[in-house]
């Protein structure tokens, strides 16, 4: 056998190196930023020294054609340097204005799309999905596309009245956080459990202890070492799916999506909060899933004619109340909305504010 | 020679439509990539992807793959369906750790592009959720060969499995007024400190570390890290009070005091007839707002360091979980300030490394033994910042009280109070 190489253990990286020299000059004495346009902002340093961001949406699972073109523009108009937000846009930083419109056009014509600063419909945070993930109940790609495709002009145009953050998770472990609209699958029914694969894949007692209710208990089946689920307690959440491949929770029929709004991870205003149930029993339907997309564009559209400026969509309903957005947005309200987890208690009304 | 091309009646039509389609992108890899090895391996995933959008089903299972002296950072995947799809049936991810803000050299790229191009699938993402660069697709015999030539240009790879994961920071200080501190050099002390945690998963689930510069939390740190680092600051906001003027001259006085005065948290905010600001300091909770609203006129102040919160995560299993105020304020000046809030870090994960239970979070660990015993283990004392009120229950054996009381004014009076 060859020698094996030792890594090198360097870690994290240091930025330093691949930062823009204007950036490096004045790391730390900024002075104010502003919003020329949507897609771009000015930020001045306390030295006079200014910077313009680009910022552009991709298509985030790059092939390397489309990273060397990303390149290229940089390259051409950037000095070479880039930046990638939490949210995967790419960013550009020129220090000269006039290099903004020829980049803007360059990029636009490469296909890529600028926009997403400020009050916008930002990317779609986005996880792996179908292309990669162990344990997807849907696509993730595919649906950010769908959605990207019929958002763009929000994405585009600051006219929301705060920014919206957008995320999509392919089961119920939520890689993609918390959103002011999240769109993840919700799991409708039991596990079904392949008895025949249990023994020799699955750690049971380490699958027991995963189930947040301890509705599975290990259990002989066909004369083998098997697991069952008790249906009346399992909550469907998935949870004993990862370590145990044949607790089948993902089903091309069952496995649904549900909408949750107002996660918001920001301290401004108010303290951050987490995303609260809307809508379930959304189908999950590739290639396009138009009825998911259908009821987010209710809900921006809603958003944007009722709240005002700088309210998040979690403020905007604390002022109207849930039965006015229920009402606006057109969906049931029901009984699958009343939490009933630990701490459910904190979130029923206690007072006598009733809005009519 | 020319490949069977699976036909992918689905997946075409998410080359429709105006946003960057990730599916032509793939195609371009098939179809137009000199590397044969590259066309097959990027047929099959497509094959197997439109046989997932027809039966609305996942094929990857996971593994164990690794690369020499390491026990994480690679995401195994084989395929369910190999037998069909061989070419792409080991689509291995890498996770590599980015540099500290998300910054690179398109140099850099390059060189990264061509490295993987040799050796994977040539599909690469910027970032994961975690935050790492994915290098989506290879074998396992290749994620070595590739780990091997970008690990000698100063790349790593990041956390996967229970380990101490890859951290993540905003851009910062590097270009953003609101920065209140040092947000590479914290994010690098705190993660590089704990490489062999990253490379060797031995902890009861995964720790993360997220670093924003400002309250406004880009990077979701009280959500979504075990371990949150926000800039702050504690003496008075900067007012320019010319600026102040200058923004009402131009949106008139009804829009900031409908979207500043009223929108302040705790009505620390007054407008006064001569149109400038009044800021009570001792009632502003440093929300932003304000700033984010007006920022050539208000600026965070100058004595500035970072709160520290602990615990934040998603669902699984207790319910989702923010993080806990435990440092209400910490200085980050000196390379001794960083060195004990790195202290603070590893006394943080040895003690859950021992007391938490498998697959239980740091913030579960906390719910089930309470704020207060976790804040005695790791030797951090109460305060009334930890909490949004003190308890309503009484049900509770209090008869330390006397001593708790002594020790509160003591160091009170140690603190100069």
């Amino acid at each position: 056998m060859a020698e094996m190489r030792e890594p090198i253990e360097s870690g994290c990286p240091d930025p330093w190196q691949y930062m823009h020299p204007v950036m490096r000059k004045n790391f730390g004495m900024w002075k104010y930023h502003e919003h020329p346009r949507p897609g771009v902002l000015l930020h001045v340093a306390y030295s006079g020294d200014k910077i313009w961001t680009v910022k552009a949406g991709t298509q985030r699972i790059l092939d390397v054609f489309s990273l060397r073109k990303l390149c290229d523009i940089g390259d051409q108009f950037a000095d070479g340097y880039i930046h990638f937000t939490l949210r995967s846009n790419i960013e550009y930083m020129v220090s000269e204005e006039s290099k903004v419109q020829p980049l803007i056009d360059s990029l636009e014509e490469a296909g890529f799309v600028v926009g997403g600063t400020q009050n916008s419909v930002a990317m779609i945070s986005h996880t792996q999905g179908w292309l990669h993930c162990d344990i997807p109940g849907t696509d993730a790609s595919g649906v950010v596309k769908s959605m990207m495709d019929e958002l763009i002009d929000e994405f585009r145009n600051a006219t929301m009245p705060n920014r919206v953050h957008i995320t999509t998770s392919c089961c119920q472990i939520n890689c993609g956080g918390q959103g002011d609209i999240a769109i993840n699958i919700q799991h409708t029914k039991p596990p079904k459990i392949n008895h025949d694969l249990v023994a020799n894949v699955c750690e049971r007692p380490s699958v027991v202890a995963r189930c947040p209710v301890a509705a599975i208990r290990p259990a002989m089946v066909n004369g083998k070492p098997s697991l069952e689920v008790d249906e009346r307690k399992c909550i469907c959440c998935g949870a004993c799916f990862p370590p145990c491949p044949p607790m089948q929770i993902n089903d091309a029929e069952h496995s649904k999506l549900a909408i949750w709004v107002g996660g918001n991870h920001s301290n401004a205003r108010g303290k951050p909060t987490f995303q609260k149930l809307v809508a379930a029993g959304i189908p999950n339907n590739p290639p396009r899933w138009p009825e998911a997309t259908a009821i987010v564009k209710r809900i921006l559209k809603a958003y944007k004619e009722g709240a005002k400026d700088w309210e998040r969509i979690n403020e905007w309903i604390e002022r109207i109340g849930w039965p006015r957005f229920f009402e606006e947005v057109e969906l049931p309200f029901t009984k699958y909305h009343i939490d009933t987890w630990r701490g459910a208690r904190a979130s029923f009304n206690s007072s006598s504010y009733i809005r009519f | 020679m020319a490949i069977d091309k699976h036909t992918t009646p689905m997946l075409d039509q998410l080359e429709t439509g105006p946003w960057p389609s990730f599916i032509s992108g793939i195609k371009r890899l098939r179809d137009e990539h000199p590397e044969p090895r590259i066309n097959e391996m990027t047929n099959d995933l497509l094959g197997q992807l439109e046989h997932s959008y027809e039966t609305r089903k996942g094929y990857w299972k996971g593994g164990t793959v690794s690369v020499f002296g390491y026990g994480g950072g690679i995401i195994p995947r084989f395929s369910e369906v190999g037998k069909v799809f061989p070419k792409s049936k080991e689509f291995h991810t890498l996770r590599v750790q980015p540099p500290a803000g998300n910054h690179y050299t398109t140099g850099m790229l390059r060189q990264l592009a061509d490295s993987w191009e040799k050796y994977g699938s040539g599909l690469v993402t910027f970032h994961g959720q975690t935050g790492n660069i994915m290098f989506i697709g290879t074998d396992t015999t290749n994620t070595q060969h590739f780990f091997d030539e970008i690990n000698e240009y100063g790349w790593d790879l990041g956390g996967a499995g229970p380990c101490v994961r890859t951290a993540m920071s905003c851009v910062g200080a590097a270009r953003c007024e609101m920065s209140c501190t040092n947000e590479f050099k914290a994010h690098r002390m705190l993660v590089n400190n704990f490489t062999d945690d990253v490379h060797r998963p031995a902890l009861p689930y995964k720790f993360k570390f997220k670093v924003s510069g400002c309250p406004n939390d880009c990077q979701n740190a009280i959500e979504r890290s075990d371990f949150a680092v926000l800039g702050t600051w504690r003496d008075d906001m900067k007012v320019d009070q010319a600026e102040v003027k200058s923004y009402i001259a131009d949106k008139g006085r009804q829009y900031y005091i409908d979207n500043v005065i009223t929108r302040c948290p705790t009505q620390a905010l007054s407008l006064n007839d001569d149109d400038t600001l009044s800021v009570n300091n001792r009632d502003c909770v440093r929300c932003m707002h304000c700033l984010n609203v007006m920022p050539k006129a208000l600026h965070p102040g100058d004595d500035k360091g970072v709160t520290i919160l602990i615990g934040g995560k998603r669902t699984l299993k207790i319910g989702d979980l923010m993080g806990t105020v435990v440092v209400p304020f910490k200085k980050l000046e000196t390379e001794e300030d960083y060195e004990s809030m790195v202290e603070l870090a590893e006394t943080i994960i040895d003690f859950w490394a021992e007391n938490g239970l498998e697959h239980e979070r740091c913030g579960e660990m906390i719910e089930r033994i309470g704020l207060a015993n976790f804040l005695e283990a790791i030797g951090v004392e109460p305060d009334p910042n930890m909490l949004s009120h003190p308890r309503q229950s009484s049900y509770i054996r209090m008869d330390g009280w006397d001593e708790a009381a002594e020790e509160w004014f003591a160091r009170q009076a140690e603190a100069g109070n």
